[in-house]
């Protein structure tokens, strides 16, 4: 839990300079990328760095522009859902397991395949989320993972790598 | 006439109207979860048609379409808070109706208008959209190019409250495009070779819509539930029909032509059917307390508004909603090359297509009036499971692509995008319509310049790119004008304009 962002906060929000930031960073480096092309063939009228250049460009003018707005006072409106409760602080614990989760997925995706980490995703995201019932989330994962396995398989016939489990499934 | 019977004898063999059931089904019962609009549903579902036939996959995803909007509807009128911004209306008048003991009637009038409106749509789409793509096909280049940049500029400028935010997610959505080697070099690949061949646009809408938005719940996870409705079976008394019917043709009258617009949009339509009908109402009281008439006009609007973005859309390649831009993805994805020149290729499939429709129009009809008690219980999923159940399916939706991890890395990392656009307010559709057009916007100067040989005053050689650019520059003063009347630090001064009108 952080620090609630709601009434208390200043008049700026600082955390938009990160994103200001960020926008800069962003077309500055597709300025750099596009200045290491070359000029096209014959038959390419447009260049390849000439629509780079625009976008580069225009993402540096909008983090500039951004930045000052800011200091003016701008503040974004952060959007709402029907799940969303503004009015507290965001969660960061959540997210960063969250995203943890989906880390794992990836790094064991290749070796483990994903009838498993299907089920450890699905199973992990449930917990973080506020679920009590570890078990019954871990069926419900295996459950999930292995049916869209065969439903991917059979059904669809897209084979999805079995990963770990190849022959047993 | 003859292209239209052949659609539907498409549509209407068992097999394919079995996929047009399924696809009813499916997308109610996604649409209808909290938290999942249409987009969104469309997004996590695209993976699914990809394996069946392209004409079966057309026709089950008319089905989603519908279906994943009627479960919207029926999300915002059972919870009180809309899925998107097209729904605000239904929500405001549809939860209050809802809570005074109508919600069978609220949702009785938004189901029967959605088909009322989608079925006149779906007929004037048949008319309009052949004349256009008619028009469409003689137009060059030159004119092509001005429409795509009117449609980024629309979808960015006109739509959503900061301007400064669109342009924001319009260019990170353009530099997203540029990823790949479609140029013959290799741009902003990192010197990955994974990304040469560019960020399949799937993965890039399913981290967007489900990663971003799980991501962004997660943080601000309401911690009391919402109150849910019970509902009983959706009907209306003879009085309800009598006050339902004018604003559901009237709401039709401005959605279709707002969604058919390059600007279209569901918003504004939705917002003037309410005025209008709160303005003819002989019950003007009753608004803002659970009016039928603030529910039934609005849902038609929002319904014909969506029918019309696929005028734009078929005839031009141009998509002015998420909805829409996940369509054409979709339409991508089955093989076909969009453009003007669709009409003209496939006429088969786009006629599939539109007949597959009408059908998913009246099977939504007959499958989910009855089907109404139980779709509601989907609102009391325990809110763990669903947004596990989000991540799960969003992996799986684009991990199926291409069976790389490293799909799943990207997906993340523009989820972690996405999570940090709704924190800052940044719209998402301009983005994806940039990730979108970006590349065609390129290979149509390319194809301009080198018919010219070069000469870029090709570019306003043409009447209709001249007219197009007239527009903008009307857009650009009178979005001026408001900026001086109301100075704020939203507004994005004139060079920046500039930059995106070459």
């Amino acid at each position: 839990m952080t620090a609630p962002t709601t009434p208390s906060t200043p008049l700026v929000d600082k955390a938009q300079y990160g994103l200001a930031a960020f926008l800069v960073l962003a077309g500055g480096y597709v300025l750099l990328d596009a200045a290491g092309l070359e000029d096209g063939f014959a038959d390419q009228p447009v260049q390849p760095y000439t629509l780079p250049y625009v976008v580069g460009a225009a993402l540096v003018v909008l983090g500039i522009l951004l930045a000052v707005a800011t200091a003016r006072g701008d503040r974004p409106e952060a959007e709402e859902g029907e799940d969303i409760d503004l009015t507290q602080g965001t969660d960061v614990r959540t997210v960063g397991l969250l995203a943890l989760v989906l880390v794992a997925n990836i790094a064991l995706i290749d070796v483990l395949g994903w009838a498993i980490t299907g089920a450890l995703l699905f199973a992990g995201s449930a917990v973080v989320l506020g679920s009590r019932s570890w078990v019954r989330d871990l069926a419900v994962g295996v459950a999930l993972s292995v049916g869209s396995w065969y439903g991917f398989y059979v059904g669809l016939g897209i084979p999805i790598p079995a990963g770990i489990l190849d022959g047993v499934l | 006439m003859d292209l239209l019977l052949d659609g539907f004898q498409t549509a209407l063999t068992p097999e394919n109207l079995l996929f047009a059931a399924l696809g009813v089904l499916l997308g109610t019962a996604v649409g209808v979860l909290p938290g999942i609009g249409p987009a969104m549903t469309l997004a996590l579902l695209l993976p699914v048609t990809y394996s069946v036939g392209a004409d079966s996959a057309i026709i089950m995803f008319a089905g989603i379409y519908y279906g994943g909007m009627y479960g919207g509807s029926t999300t915002s009128i059972l919870l009180n808070t809309p899925g998107e911004s097209s729904s605000v209306i239904t929500a405001i008048e549809g939860n209050k109706m809802a809570k005074a003991g109508r919600a069978a009637q609220a949702l009785a009038t938004a189901a029967i208008g959605s088909f009322v409106a989608g079925s006149i749509a779906t007929v004037l789409l048949w008319i309009v959209t052949p004349q256009v793509a008619d028009i469409v096909v003689t137009l060059g280049s030159p004119s092509y190019f001005a429409l795509m940049v009117l449609a980024l500029f629309a979808v960015t400028a006109v739509l959503g409250s900061s301007k400064l935010r669109g342009f924001i997610a319009l260019f990170l959505g353009l530099a997203i495009g540029l990823v790949g080697t479609s140029t013959g070099q290799a741009r902003l690949t990192f010197g990955e070779p994974l990304l040469a061949d560019g960020i399949d646009i799937v993965v890039v809408a399913v981290a967007l819509f489900a990663i971003g938005e799980a991501l962004w719940v997660a943080a601000h996870l309401r911690r009391k539930p919402l109150e849910i409705i019970p509902v009983g079976q959706p009907w209306m008394s003879r009085a309800d029909w009598g006050r339902s019917w004018k604003p559901w043709l009237r709401g039709t009258a401005y959605g279709f032509p707002f969604g058919a617009l390059p600007a279209g949009g569901a918003e504004l339509p939705t917002f003037l059917s309410y005025a209008t009908e709160k303005k003819l109402s002989k019950h003007p009281e009753e608004f803002g307390k659970g009016a039928i008439e603030g529910v039934a006009g609005p849902e038609a609007a929002n319904n014909a508004s969506a029918a019309g973005t696929l005028v734009p859309l078929l005839a031009l390649g141009l998509p002015t909603t998420a909805t829409a831009a996940i369509m054409l993805v979709a339409l991508q994805g089955y093989g076909f090359q969009t453009g003007p020149t669709l009409m003209d290729d496939h006429p088969d499939l786009v006629w599939g297509l539109l007949a597959s429709l009408f059908v998913a129009n009246a099977l939504l009809l007959v499958l989910n009036l009855p089907m109404a008690p139980l779709w509601a219980k989907l609102l009391r999923i325990p809110r763990p499971y669903l947004y596990a159940g989000i991540l799960f399916f969003a992996s799986l939706g684009a991990y199926s692509v291409n069976f790389q991890a490293f799909d799943l890395a990207i997906l993340l990392v523009l989820g972690v995008l996405g999570f940090f656009m709704r924190r800052f307010g940044i719209p998402v559709l301009p983005l994806i319509i940039g990730v979108i057009l970006g590349p065609k916007l390129e290979d149509q100067l390319t194809t301009a310049l080198k018919i010219s040989e070069g000469d870029v005053s090709t570019l306003w050689s043409e009447p209709v790119a001249v007219v197009v650019y007239g527009v903008m520059a009307l857009l650009l003063t009178a979005m001026a004008f408001a900026g001086l009347r109301k100075p704020s630090a939203g507004n994005v001064p004139t060079e920046e304009k500039e930059m995106v009108e070459r």
